[in-house]
């Protein structure tokens, strides 16, 4: 082995480049090499996103405008995205009033009660057949259940349950995390006190895991909302016509409240206009709708940050 | 400052007086776009036709229409017209296809399926005969090139076949610039290409491979054009005549004849078909209406020729 | 938890559990929900496959005949042949993996290995946000910028030739910029972010000791994450490619809006390509239910189905093995 100088004190250990062999320093090189390229990955990602982002609003830029999204659209005029924009918005929250009790209750199966067997297995199998699934295929299913076999027509209803569908195994798996996060120490001390099982989860486990599930709800929502393939072929491609918001009979298929009528949402809407789009203004429309779908996915994202971060503050009093 | 509980009430207020605002405004906003997507409602009303309006058949209720995209144009902006002029009725217009209008007619998804082709070529017999058609309109179709072709004014059926077949692949095999012939495509189920299929290339087997492209429906095919040099394609009349389109694309004759609707309806040009609308059965109430509505005076004289359509021969 | 309730109850300190206790409601519903999903996939499964299976059993097509390279359904005979459309996506995700994979790699190195806090957490929630840019929004883009780049970039021939040999390859230009290539520059952006974040979560998953006791040896850093940490973390490498393969795989409108969708076997990157995803999208809403030219639509759906289902017993295999070593 070289001998190597002991170096004065004070200064690092490192070997200097003058005492290490070739080979060494070859490694050297590469280390540094290595170091450029990873940062280069890192901050080829940011550049990117970031230039998408100025890319949507240089182009958007005039045409997103409180009566774009407030007013209807128009072939001659540049019209505005309302009745597309609230479909996005109605189908959001139907598919989030089916999807997060079922995806909150079999989180807690899974992270409570589910034992090590067989049938837990099978649960997890087919949360991950489910995931993988192809966004188009469910919506082909949903095709063939709710529009065609049940005889529905393209109805807001067989999206959402489309929807429900894919989203539900990834609700279902933030919500076992969120509640697995909460310490075990919680749950015991509820039942030396001598609540039942149920009445821990109820008002022990499930209280502290709300920040937790909130962050999971808002992640989900914002995967929902961007969502064309399933509702391409189970809410329908169309213009919708003017919403009149005073109509509130549920059963009637034109009150925007129902869930009985077809419901273009913005993303679906996009892949129209793109398809069979007429109109001098058809890109600018285009551009305008991808910068507020962009724009709610980033208010989405941010928001669920924000809100897990406070609540999380708030809830365990730090 | 706020502690957390105050800071949540605080932002749940400002949401709800959004969410009220934003509703509030929908509301208010009915006073003006009812006019608006109608620069043919304002047509309408320029035009002195205070005498046909009393003779819409206006019934209340709602009905939806699917399928051909080709036809959805006319009878989405026959849709407002109609809703305008009758308050209480609404017609929802959905795309997705001849097949899908077709097929949701058949099954009872919706009241009119509108469709570019015969029904008894897509469907079985049996649910074929089920449906009634209602022939609204004539559609033309354009071959069209992008601006590059220069030169090109006009293609015989003869060099469609060579074109289309992949038997001539430049420009320059047809009395254009020396630029390789780009095929685009409407989908092979699309009854656009149906048509186009039959009535000018004689079934001939199109050509396939790398000078080739599918596109989904004319506003895709529209923009391939434009952007793809060299391209040709089969585009409506409607997605032609549209101004931001019409100066980005080359059109062209077919056998000499210019392609218009006058020559449509003189029978002259060849590349159109019936605009056909299915019932289920002999239509009623509110559909009926809206099928009269669209045989009516307002649509054949005012509506088709402003969309480009060809009004239906007279009997 | 059971050992608890029971001791409790011995104590006679808590009644005997009554007849709502017996049943315990919570403890069903709970479980029904969970098992929603096993009733969800069966259905999905059970539909898809009697849809998919109709083209054989109804229209009398024999199984071999759709693995023939050609398509024709507007044929006398019509001609079901989906092999162009398997090989369609099978090459456009291979390209789009071949360009992630390195990249994802990076990134997950990076944030796991090199990046400061800051750097930290600007990049992580650029991830999150790109998971969430809706898929046609990247069709968009594809078609309002990345096509006309390549069609005005690289129009002619692309020939690459070395001083001594010649010309070594060629290949067509960009005759128009819808391709093989388009398709796979959208998807592999597309699946960036799912096979950073589980590549990352599989470099954070190896142990500190390891890395410590590498330095510790001697070596550099690139050293300790090349000999190391990858190899440690390969199976949640593999896991995350073939989560991303499965992600581009199923990939509908932003492929089939740049890819150019000419029912042919793929040539050359440069050439316009379909894939199974696009051909559904296309041919779906013009074919009526229950003819022969949908049921074959639906026999590609299946296809599908069991390329996804495949890929997540390929993702158990992989991670089963590294538990046995």
């Amino acid at each position: 082995m070289t001998a190597t100088a002991r170096p004065a004190p004070g200064r690092s250990m490192a070997p200097r480049p003058s005492l290490r062999s070739k080979t060494s320093r070859g490694s050297i090189l590469a280390d540094r090499v290595a170091t450029v390229a990873l940062w280069a990955t890192g901050m080829f990602v940011l550049v990117l996103l970031g230039s998408i982002i100025v890319h949507f609003a240089v182009a958007a830029w005039g045409v997103v405008s409180p009566s774009f999204l407030l007013s209807d659209p128009s072939g001659e005029t540049l019209g505005g995205i309302m009745p597309v924009l609230w479909n996005s918005i109605y189908m959001l929250v139907l598919t989030m009033l089916i999807a997060v009790p079922v995806g909150i209750l079999g989180g807690i199966y899974m992270s409570e009660y589910a034992p090590d067997n067989a049938l837990t297995g099978a649960i997890r199998f087919a949360e991950e057949s489910i995931s993988s699934v192809p966004s188009i295929v469910v919506g082909l299913f949903g095709l063939i259940l709710f529009v065609d076999n049940a005889h529905w027509g393209f109805t807001a209803l067989a999206g959402a349950l489309a929807l429900t569908f894919f989203n539900l195994p990834l609700m279902t798996r933030l919500a076992e995390q969120a509640l697995r996060a909460v310490p075990q120490d919680e749950r015991s001390a509820s039942l030396a006190l001598g609540a039942t099982k149920w009445q821990t989860i109820r008002h022990v486990v499930v209280p502290l895991a709300i920040p937790g599930l909130i962050t999971g709800v808002i992640l989900t929502a914002g995967r929902v909302f961007g969502e064309a393939a399933v509702l391409l072929f189970t809410s329908g491609l169309g213009t919708p016509p003017h919403y009149n918001f005073t109509n509130f009979d549920l059963t009637s298929p034109v009150s925007p409240w129902s869930p009985f009528r077809p419901a273009t949402t913005l993303s679906v809407y996009i892949y129209k206009l793109n398809s069979e789009g007429l109109g001098a203004f058809k890109n600018q429309i285009v551009d305008g709708s991808a910068a507020v779908l962009i724009s709610m996915v980033l208010l989405f994202n941010l928001g669920a940050r924000f809100v897990g971060r406070l609540l999380t503050r708030r809830m365990t009093a730090s | 400052m706020l502690n957390g509980t105050r800071r949540f009430g605080a932002l749940a207020i400002a949401a709800a007086i959004v969410v009220g605002a934003c509703s509030s405004a929908a509301t208010a906003t009915p006073a003006t776009p009812a006019p608006t997507p109608g620069a043919t409602d304002t047509a309408v009303a320029a035009a002195p036709t205070p005498t046909p309006a009393p003779t819409i058949n206006c019934q209340t209720g709602s009905i939806t229409t699917a399928g051909s995209t080709a036809l959805q144009p006319l009878i989405q902006d026959a849709a407002t017209a109609y809703a305008a002029a009758c308050p209480g009725a609404t017609v929802t217009v959905n795309g997705g296809g001849s097949g899908t209008g077709l097929t949701q007619v058949a099954a009872g998804s919706v009241n009119i399926g509108a469709s570019d082709v015969l029904a008894a070529t897509k469907l079985q017999a049996a649910d074929a005969a089920k449906l009634v058609d209602h022939v609204v309109c004539r559609q033309g179709w354009i071959v069209v090139t992008n601006p590059d072709v220069t030169g090109v004014t006009n293609l015989t059926t003869a060099q469609n076949v060579a074109i289309w077949t992949g038997a001539d692949t430049n420009w320059n095999q047809v009395g254009g610039p020396d630029l390789p012939i780009v095929l685009i495509f409407r989908p092979a189920s699309s009854g656009t290409r149906a048509t186009f299929l039959k009535l000018v290339l004689g079934g001939a087997k199109e050509a396939t491979g790398g000078q080739t492209l599918t596109e989904d429906s004319n506003g895709a095919v529209t923009t391939a054009v434009t952007k793809t040099k060299g391209a040709v394609s089969v585009i409506g009349f409607s997605y032609y005549n549209d101004p931001a389109n019409k100066a980005l694309l080359n059109g062209l004759q077919l056998d000499g004849v210019d392609a218009t609707i006058a020559n449509v309806g003189a029978s002259t040009y060849k590349l159109s078909a019936d605009g056909n609308l299915y019932t289920n059965g002999t239509a009623s109430g509110l559909t009926q209406a809206f099928l009269d509505f669209m045989m009516g005076p307002q649509v054949q004289g005012t509506i088709i020729p402003k969309d480009s359509y060809g009004p239906v021969a007279a009997q | 938890m059971a050992q608890l309730t029971n001791a409790l109850e011995a104590t006679g300190l808590r009644a005997k559990p009554g007849l709502m206790e017996r049943i315990d409601l919570p403890r069903r519903v709970v479980f029904l929900a969970a098992a929603s999903m096993i009733a969800i996939v069966a259905l999905l499964l059970a539909f898809i496959f009697w849809q998919g299976i109709q083209l054989f059993v109804k229209d009398g097509q024999p199984i071999g005949a759709i693995f023939d390279s050609t398509w024709n359904p507007l044929a006398d005979t019509p001609e079901f042949g989906i092999l162009p459309f398997i090989l369609g996506t099978l090459v456009v995700t291979a390209g789009a993996l071949l360009i992630s994979t390195p990249l994802s790699v990076g990134v997950a190195l990076f944030l796991s290995e090199v990046a400061p806090n800051w750097a930290k957490s600007v990049v992580q929630p650029a991830l999150e946000i790109f998971v969430g840019i809706p898929s046609v929004v990247w069709g968009w883009l594809g078609i309002t910028v990345l096509v006309p780049w390549l069609s005005d970039t690289f129009p002619n021939k692309i020939a690459i030739s070395m001083p001594l040999v010649g010309q070594v390859f060629s290949m067509p230009g960009f005759l128009t910029g819808f391709s093989w290539l388009a398709g796979s520059l959208v998807l592999s952006i597309m699946v960036l972010p799912t096979i950073t974040s589980v590549s990352y979560d599989a470099f954070r998953a190896v142990p500190q000791e390891l890395r410590t006791g590498s330095l510790a040896l001697g070596t550099t850093r690139w050293q300790t994450i090349r000999h190391l940490l990858i190899p440690s973390a390969l199976s949640g490498v593999l896991t995350a490619v073939v989560l991303g393969m499965t992600r581009a795989a199923g990939e509908a409108l932003a492929v089939q809006m740049v890819i150019g969708n000419s029912p042919t076997l793929p040539a050359a990157i440069t050439q316009p390509v379909t894939t199974l995803t696009s051909q559904i999208t296309l041919d779906m809403g013009n074919t009526v239910f229950g003819e022969p030219w949908q049921d074959a639509l639906w026999t590609m759906s299946l296809v599908l189905l069991i390329i996804s289902v495949s890929s997540v017993v390929l993702v158990r295999l992989i991670n089963k093995r590294r538990i046995g070593q």
